[in-house]
């Protein structure tokens, strides 16, 4: 049986309005639909895929998070995880975040813990890594591909990418991975995956006391951008002076 | 407390975003009113190591030997930061540095900060900022540790020269007891610009039509010394290589200049683009909503204005 931890983080959809509290403090949620970060469903989708292959697998799927986060978990409930937890703390520096899961795996035998590369709202790509230090497990960021052709033989073959390429590797498990695309094709929940979710064990446990060692003091706006200088079809040359005085060409 | 710099080398010299993750260090360090000193972990040519002096490095910690893979260069780099009691670690956000950072981090309890193009300013508790939301809001960080590692955005911080005078050290009896994957082989990509690093870059989307066409955007390329990008659909259609793909699945790059031909800008595409410095739109639609972050437009057939555009580009170059 191959144990595996599909880590989910909850995020804003990206074609989502953002607003921020009056006071920048935080993100303000009205109306804001919030989704499974789709890093991580490339990894629950791999971890179905496994099971597919006809390999004995079980999965679950974790987030940290407040209450707020539970329909995304039931969402990777409905594509295919057999059960979820929620580690009940606000997401909010990596490395608490990367610490709370570690103590979570901490006893559970994991064989391969799935990550995203990286959150599509702040793009840390930090807590796999840090993750991977706290359990001191072996870990391979950016992966592309994956297999595990003997369960029995407790290595993986995973390719990764890499500054000007890929690397082939071997990976001894347990492992954390961290997914992006090219790993597995993302899943739409079937109608009987959707209704079997609500039955899903989602269990809710605290969270261990633990430093934040970076703290969001505000949000604010990017300044607005919109002063685009047109050029007309024929004046394609205008163009090339203009960026030419920029010293852009 | 010195700054720490991790040089990464790539078959043993550093590659631009080394000097841009150096110049960083370089103004964190002047801030702090300490020195600069730089690792490198495996083989590295001499004069490169003794060139870091260029950007200010004045002691270069050299952690010898040839197969690394990611931990135990965390741990290479960590047993170097805490010989030199570094207060801050500072790396390019390279593939390597991506996966290296975060175990560094947790090996000193020092805070990650991660895609960094401001210095965090010491008299202000190392306040610093990084974009949040896909582009749509800058968020503020406040450091509440001693020590920080810190991954410097690639393309996102000027590079500049301080020289001064650099002394080699080799770092003797490093070994690693660290489990990790093996490496077993390297697929190249195709030689060329790498995306991520170039200044330029010319992209283009669903309205080029079909691969036939491409011939163009890549003559434009190759007169502009720029790497070539495309939109999600034209990678998934199998018209441009994976690799290739830019935005919120795709690669995120902040190049100087970002020209756009043919694609709509949607939400997600500019997910991986909107930091790029001057943004060219050429579009025939008027609506469309990349014009929105545009610096320069064209609203016009791609199939005229691009062949326009480079006609007058070799016209000067001569
Ligand atoms: C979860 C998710 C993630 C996504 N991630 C990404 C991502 O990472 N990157 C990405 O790019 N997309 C991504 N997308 C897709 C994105 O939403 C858009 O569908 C995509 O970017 C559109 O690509 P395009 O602009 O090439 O094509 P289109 O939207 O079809 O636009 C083609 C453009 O070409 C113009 N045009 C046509 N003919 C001509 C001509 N002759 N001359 C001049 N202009 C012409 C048209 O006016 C139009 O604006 C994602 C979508 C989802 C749901
Ligand atoms: N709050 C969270 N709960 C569970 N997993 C998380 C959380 N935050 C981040 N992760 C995991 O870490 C990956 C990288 O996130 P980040 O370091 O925030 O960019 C995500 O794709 C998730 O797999």
């Amino acid at each position: 049986m191959l144990k595996i931890l599909v880590c989910i983080s909850h995020v804003p959809d990206t074609t989502t309005k953002i607003q921020f509290e009056g006071d920048g403090s935080k993100l303000n949620k009205t109306g804001v639909t919030f989704i499974i970060n789709p890093y991580c469903e490339y990894g629950l989708s791999r971890a179905i895929g496994f099971q597919e292959e006809g390999k004995k697998v079980a999965i679950t799927a974790l987030c940290v998070g407040g209450p707020e986060v539970e329909p995304t978990l039931r969402r990777a409930l409905a594509i295919g995880a057999d059960d979820a937890v929620r580690i009940n703390a606000d997401a909010t520096d990596a490395g608490f975040v990367a610490k709370q899961i570690a103590n979570y795996c901490n006893g559970k035998e994991f064989d391969v813990i799935f990550t995203g590369k990286e959150s599509i709202d702040f793009n840390g790509s930090l807590v796999p890594g840090m993750l991977a230090e706290y359990l001191e497990s072996s870990f391979v960021s950016y992966a592309t591909h994956m297999d595990i052709a003997d369960p029995e033989s407790m290595t993986a073959q995973v390719k990764r990418e890499v500054d000007g390429g890929e690397e082939v590797m071997e990976v001894p498990l347990p492992a954390v991975i961290s997914c992006q695309k090219g790993i597995a094709e993302w899943r739409i929940p079937n109608m009987r995956g959707i209704m079997g979710a609500r039955k899903k064990p989602l269990s809710v446990v605290s969270p261990n006391e633990s430093l934040e060692l970076v703290a969001t003091v505000q949000f604010s706006y990017p300044p607005a951008k919109g002063n685009c200088q047109y050029f007309q079809p024929e004046d394609v040359s205008k163009l090339v002076d203009s960026l030419t005085n920029k010293g852009l060409v | 407390m010195p700054v720490l710099l991790f040089a990464e080398a790539s078959e043993g010299v550093f590659k631009k975003p080394i000097f841009e993750a150096a110049t960083f260090a370089y103004d964190l360090a002047q801030k702090l009113g300490t020195d600069l000193q730089a690792v490198t972990v495996g083989p590295v040519d001499a004069a490169a190591a003794t060139g870091l002096g260029a950007y200010g490095v004045s002691k270069v910690h050299q952690v010898l030997g040839d197969s690394f893979v990611n931990a135990a260069f965390a741990s290479a780099v960590a047993k170097v930061a805490e010989s030199i009691d570094a207060k801050a670690v500072v790396m390019a956000q390279t593939y390597n540095g991506r996966a290296i950072a975060p175990r560094v981090a947790v090996k000193l309890s020092a805070a990650a900060l991660s895609g960094l193009i401001t210095v965090p300013d010491p008299a202000a508790g190392f306040d610093t900022t990084r974009m949040a939301y896909s582009g749509k809001g800058v968020e503020e960080l406040k450091v509440n540790a001693d020590q920080m590692v810190i991954t410097v955005k690639t393309n996102g911080y000027k590079v500049e020269e301080h020289p001064v005078a650099t002394t080699l050290v080799e770092v003797s009896n490093f070994s690693s007891n660290d489990v990790d994957a093996v490496a077993l082989e390297l697929i190249k990509a195709a030689e060329g610009i790498s995306l991520t690093e170039a200044e330029t870059v010319v992209s283009a989307g669903r309205g080029m039509k079909g691969p036939e066409n491409w011939a163009m955007i890549e003559e434009l390329a190759s007169l502009l010394g720029a790497a070539t990008a495309c939109s999600k659909p034209v990678s998934d259609m199998d018209w441009r290589p994976h690799h290739e793909h830019v935005g919120q699945t795709g690669i995120q790059i902040s190049p100087t200049l970002y020209i756009a031909i043919g694609i709509s800008g949607a939400i997600q595409h500019l997910a991986g683009v909107s930091s790029s410095k001057n943004i060219v739109v050429i579009n025939k639609d008027p609506e469309a909503p990349f014009f929105k972050i545009a610096d320069f437009g064209i609203v016009g057939d791609l199939f005229d204005v691009v062949p326009q555009l480079i006609a007058s580009l070799k016209s000067r170059v001569g």
